[in-house]
């Protein structure tokens, strides 16, 4: 792991404290993709333990983010970083929420798995699961890339999201048919709905970690911008 | 110069940067440019190839270690090195396009149009008033008016009138430090000088003090244009326009302080500002 980037301050505590910050939004982030795992599981296979475990598991990742906040603001106080350091605890602040975000989407999703437990048409799996495998991916290489503090898979990540919509997109369809042919469906349905937007939004949370790491690491500013563009940002050479 | 400094002399383009940070504020004309400028103290060459330019009324702020040569340079803008024996220059430096090493200027001239305060206060033991007034005394104003006037307006410039005013007759040197450092301010804007060259204002002062001379800089730079040299990286953040980093006598980048300080281009900037060894 390259940590060349927070090390060599002339104040080794600072090293220290950096190097701490950054820990624990992995393992923060470690938790979270536990949690998605656990509640996709929970859902497809009706596992209420499972997804009990989700819900609990909530709270650590609250806690952790107040933690690493907490920390962030110490260090703009005390030390009044500037530069690459400035710029890391800055996207810091914004990624530990972004985390938080996926934990209370993967939240939501072990809700439903308990909701939904006993109805038989919960959905056909099989997208839900690939849309689950997608966006997992996606926060998984965020997070990697966050580890390794490099940019070059983040084009290829948030171009996936583009995936994940048209996966969304399909699924929506068919559960709007579905509501249509049976009204008696539309309660059921929604909760199927909730499930597949909480797995889209994760993507979307995926990208935007992407772009606070563009900042950390550039110092550009690549939100609401186009792929594209995104692209080109990230391949110029500082 | 050796080959090897010309590889490390880099000639900063500042323009592009004024153009940008001109069109947010309006305009923005160059007052001090820094030509090729070397500076040998004996054999010891002390500054690089220093190539800058430093806005009209904005504040730019250099930066560095100790001994890069950042005060050298300040001194160097009206021409303190002159002082120094050793001391020897090549380039130039152009105040409003005039060559201010030019052998036809008159440094008592030159000194009246760019002003210096240093580190530690130097007030002459003389009254508040006196102290103020000596500018237009050795110029030969003697007229009681003219001089209430102008103390009292300097005294304003430097936000010192209200603590001033009933003591006008004390000796500078029973006021504070951080007053007694207006108060020098205070003296150097009362001629009315184009440009403040800053050393170190506000090292030897408590924190209040140190931010009401940030406060004041922020206030002088409607009139003038001020050149501070500081050891205080957040102080150089809070009250420059423009900030420029110095390592071993030469400049490593000059930028928009809003950028220097967040987004440095060269490496040796960011492990100066993060506080890293390079």
């Amino acid at each position: 792991m390259d940590n060349s980037k927070i090390s060599h301050h002339i104040s080794e505590q600072f090293n220290i404290e950096l190097e701490d910050i950054r820990n624990k939004v992995l393992i923060m982030g470690g938790l979270v993709e536990q949690q998605i795992e656990l509640s996709v599981e929970a859902y497809t296979s009706g596992n209420i333990e499972l997804a009990e475990q989700v819900i609990k598991q909530d709270d650590e990742v609250d806690e952790l983010e107040m933690s690493i906040d907490q920390e962030c603001t110490q260090i703009l106080a005390l030390r009044q970083p500037t530069a690459f350091d400035l710029r890391m605890l800055m996207a810091v602040i914004k990624i530990i929420h972004e985390i938080e975000r996926v934990g209370d989407k993967a939240q939501r999703i072990a809700e439903m798995a308990i909701k939904l437990v006993g109805v038989e048409s919960r959905f056909p799996h099989h997208e839900l699961e690939h849309m689950a495998e997608l966006v997992q991916g996606m926060l998984h290489d965020a997070l990697d890339a966050f580890a390794r503090m490099t940019l070059e898979d983040v084009p290829s990540i948030t171009e996936r999201d583009e995936n994940v919509d048209r996966e969304y997109d399909n699924i929506l369809r068919q559960l709007i048919t579905r509501m249509m042919e049976d009204p008696r469906n539309i309660t059921r349905t929604l909760d199927v709905l909730w499930t597949v937007r909480a797995l889209e939004r994760i993507g979307d949370h995926a990208c935007y970690i992407c772009e606070h790491l563009v900042y950390m690491i550039k110092g550009e500013d690549v939100r609401h911008l186009s792929q594209e563009e995104l692209e080109k940002r990230v391949n110029v050479p500082r | 110069m050796t080959a090897q400094h010309e590889v490390r002399t880099h000639a900063i383009n500042m323009s592009s940067v004024l153009r940008d940070k001109g069109n947010q504020n309006g305009h923005n004309e160059t007052c001090i440019k820094v030509e090729n400028l070397n500076l040998f103290y004996g054999e010891k060459q002390a500054l690089y190839n220093i190539n800058m330019e430093m806005p009209k009324k904005k504040v730019t702020a250099y930066i560095g270690p100790s001994g890069c040569g950042k005060s050298t340079l300040l001194r160097c803008i009206n021409r303190m090195n002159d002082l120094v024996d050793s001391a020897r220059i090549d380039g130039s430096i152009l105040l409003d396009d005039e060559n201010i090493y030019d052998k036809a200027v008159n440094v008592a001239a030159l000194r009246r149009r760019v002003g210096m305060v240093f580190q530690k206060p130097n007030p002459f033991p003389k009254s508040i008033f006196e102290n103020v007034a000596y500018g237009l005394r050795i110029q030969g104003v003697n007229d009681k008016r003219i001089l209430e006037e102008t103390v009292e307006n300097a005294l304003r410039g430097a936000a010192l009138w209200d603590e001033m005013k009933d003591r006008l007759k004390d000796n500078a040197l029973g006021i504070s430090g951080g007053q007694q450092q207006r108060l020098v301010i205070a003296r150097a804007i009362a001629i009315e000088p184009e440009v403040l060259l800053l050393d170190e204002p506000a090292s030897a002062l408590d924190p209040i003090s140190t931010l009401k001379i940030e406060e004041l800089i922020n206030e002088l730079k409607e009139k003038y244009t001020i050149v501070i040299v500081t050891h205080n990286m957040q102080q150089a953040a809070r009250v420059s326009d423009f900030t420029a980093f110095m390592y071993m006598g030469e400049l490593i980048e000059m930028g928009a302080t809003s950028e220097l300080f967040t987004n440095p281009v060269k490496k040796q900037t960011e492990d100066y500002i993060t506080g890293r060894y390079g």
